[in-house]
């Protein structure tokens, strides 16, 4: 039964309820990124990272998190995971960090974490929190790593910097689609692949206009 | 002086515009821009907490972050602290903070503008907007009076950039969108195309 | 059972979750300092040995960087001046009023201009200098660009040019980081026989056959604006307000014959 659960928590935000292309969550500090493989991967790794651990350890402490401090609670075990992601990166992939600048500090203010974090994590115990916490992070992945390999190969012909199409700049054929690298072509994509996944999974089209919820916060808390 | 004011301003606004040129505060611009009355009233929260808060994390960081900040104390064993890996920590805790005082003010004062934020109110502190404009300044080493300038013209870009789609999502009720593209997907290529219109600001110098 | 909405407990748990993820972050953040800073001075010192032309694949940087000295110039007097105490850091002097100054003829866009300057002289094996690497910027189209030009020993002739930092549009400006397009610097001649500057970057490539064209390098397709930051960079360093007085000192002491 657990087995079974867990593979559920797992994949199902991946297709059926992803969180970017359904749950609109989380799109913010990751699409600037994607016009390199590289940069792409490691934004997707430490999304994965900081994503199941801080489930886990909200999940860990859940019953004693006190509810009207609980989003700060969160907020900081996040932080902390987010400064140790960039630290390690600052020391072992100098170039890498120097690329993805302000954007891995942005990790923090990525909905998703925080979203599965308040939703999931103080929920459930923390082992399937954990599991939903990676689920939800592949999910995000798959759809950076569709924008970024796309971005990559027709914007400057390669993928993880090995050339696969020979640039018309350096004497080959292939005349590199500049739009690709520029901001506005991330959207696009993104667009595209929320088009093709509805025409596969019909029942994801939307039908009304949603309400916006009704403000959560206590008002005791004042 | 001023005019170096008014180019970072222009810049904020237009060339290096939060939204569509950063994909900043992306989960608030493309959930709430479906009317443009609280596109406008989301705008104008973000305005006022970007300029709040971009100076006040200028001053943490210059007074006791920064590598020899803390000479102010006197104490000989403070002045060549760095305590700048503290800095998402500090920034993102002062941003919450902001924006729950701002929530308390909007309840008390404007409560037809608080009930029409709903939920995204609180959601503010987790726009990225507001934390990449604090974390641009530092990067780019902005002085106090640059922050303020900065911070107001992150907000106001922002703010144009939300109210403009509103206003283009208000007449797309009557197109007739493929059906896999409807909602959240046409949202998506309109704020591509609008992204490529701003980008032929680039270059604008003053 | 304890109540988890007592104000006792929300301090509690408040310092208790503070106090952990201080000690982590701290922990890491110590640890990790001393190999980011290691990083960060190799990424610079690369970036000057590929201006120079020095850096093949798989050197060890710090050690081909050995032979490289790096000195600080008054950019007014020419003249080289002491390391200040803590050390000397352009980009934060170029933002202290106490450094700089507001520039008031400003082609290359770049706001202030601080008091004092790097530069960095490489050597061969006897001593002697090989390439003179100076650190310059400018802003393009999108955000300031930094680069290392590199001079033969005759202070005329670009030996290299390195963008290490730029915001440019890939594709067309974001060119400028094409080795190609670096590599047709070399051999320009920036400065004429009477140390006026003549160098143009033209506007597409540039027309066969013109009597000035080892002045002259090709202009990147689409990036006009970029282009010309470009050479107002290169105009503005090696001008007046930049490093003309010190190279004219060096021409100076290589004309009495003084080793540099």
């Amino acid at each position: 039964m657990a087995q079974l659960k867990a593979r559920e928590v797992l994949f199902a935000p991946i297709f059926a309820n992803n969180p970017i292309a359904l749950q609109i969550l989380g799109i913010c500090s990751a699409l600037a990124i994607t016009t390199k493989m590289s940069t792409t991967v490691t934004m997707c790794l430490a999304v994965v990272f900081v994503m199941t651990l801080s489930n886990f350890f909200v999940s860990v402490i859940r019953s004693i998190i006190p509810s009207n401090i609980r989003i700060i609670v969160q907020m900081t075990i996040i932080t902390a995971l987010v400064i140790v992601v960039d630290q390690v990166l600052q020391a072992y992939a100098f170039q890498l960090s120097r690329e993805l600048s302000v954007f891995v500090g942005l990790i923090i203010t990525n909905c998703i974490i925080l979203g599965r974090a308040e939703a999931f994590a103080m929920q459930n115990p923390p082992l399937i929190s954990a599991v939903d916490g990676f689920g939800n992070a592949l999910g995000y992945s798959l759809v950076l790593l569709f924008v970024g390999f796309s971005r990559e190969l027709f914007g400057s012909g390669s993928v993880f910097g090995a050339q696969i199409l020979s640039l018309s700049t350096e004497g080959g054929w292939y005349v590199a689609n500049g739009l690709m690298l520029l901001p506005p072509s991330a959207f696009l994509l993104i667009g595209g692949f929320i088009w093709v996944l509805r025409s596969v999974r019909v029942e994801q089209i939307e039908k009304e206009p949603y309400e916006i919820g009704p403000n959560t916060r206590t008002s005791p808390a004042f | 002086m001023f005019e170096h004011y008014l180019s970072l301003f222009i810049r904020a606004v237009f060339v290096e515009n939060m939204a569509l040129a950063f994909f900043l505060g992306m989960c608030t611009f493309l959930a709430i821009s479906k009317r443009v009355e609280t596109a406008l009233g989301l705008g104008i929260a973000v305005i006022v907490v970007l300029t709040l808060t971009v100076p006040v994390n200028n001053l943490v960081l210059h007074n006791f972050l920064d590598e020899g900040a803390l000479a102010w104390t006197g104490i000989a064993a403070l002045e060549q602290v760095d305590l700048r890996f503290l800095g998402l920590m500090c920034y993102i805790g002062l941003i919450a903070a902001l924006v729950q005082i701002l929530e308390m003010f909007l309840d008390r004062y404007v409560p037809a503008l608080y009930n029409a934020l709903g939920i995204f109110l609180p959601l503010i502190t987790v726009n990225c907007a507001i934390l990449g404009a604090s974390l641009f300044m530092v990067e780019r080493n902005y002085q106090f009076g640059e922050s303020v300038v900065f911070g107001f013209g992150a907000g106001f870009g922002w703010a144009l950039a939300i109210v403009l789609l509103a206003a283009i999502r208000e007449k797309l009720k009557y197109s007739d969108v493929p059906e896999g593209l409807r909602g959240l997907g046409i949202v998506f290529v309109i704020t591509g195309l609008m992204s490529l219109g701003f980008m032929s600001f680039a270059g604008v110098q003053l | 059972m304890r109540d988890k909405n007592s104000v006792s407990n929300i301090i509690r748990v408040a310092l208790g979750v503070c106090l952990v993820c201080a000690v982590v972050v701290s922990t890491v953040a110590v640890t990790l300092r001393p190999m980011q800073q290691e990083n960060r001075a190799a990424f610079r010192q690369l970036n000057v040995l590929q201006a120079a032309g020095i850096y093949e694949p798989g050197i060890d940087v710090a050690d081909a960087f050995q032979r490289v000295e790096r000195r600080i110039v008054n950019f007014d007097t020419g003249e080289y001046v002491d390391e200040p105490p803590g050390g000397f850091d352009p980009v934060r002097a170029a933002r202290d009023p106490a450094q700089s100054r507001t520039l008031s003829g400003d082609p290359a866009g770049i706001g202030r201009r601080a008091n004092y300057g790097e530069v960095f002289l490489a050597r061969g094996e006897d001593g002697r200098l090989t390439r003179l690497i100076l650190p310059v910027h400018a802003y393009g189209l999108w955000s300031t660009m930094f680069a290392f030009l590199a001079l033969e020993p005759d202070l005329k002739t670009v030996a290299g040019i390195s963008f290490f930092e730029h915001g440019e549009t890939p594709g067309l400006g974001g060119e400028i980081d094409n080795p190609r397009w670096q590599e047709s610097w070399v051999g320009k001649r920036v400065r004429d026989d009477d140390g006026d500057m003549v160098f143009r970057v033209d506007r597409g490539p540039t027309p066969e056959g013109v009597p000035d064209a080892e002045h002259r390098v090709d202009g990147l397709s689409g990036a006009t604006i970029t282009a010309r930051g470009v050479e107002n960079m290169v105009r503005f360093w090696l001008g007046e307000k930049g490093y003309g007085p010190y190279l004219q000192n060096l021409e100076r002491r290589i004309r009495i014959g003084e080793e540099i």
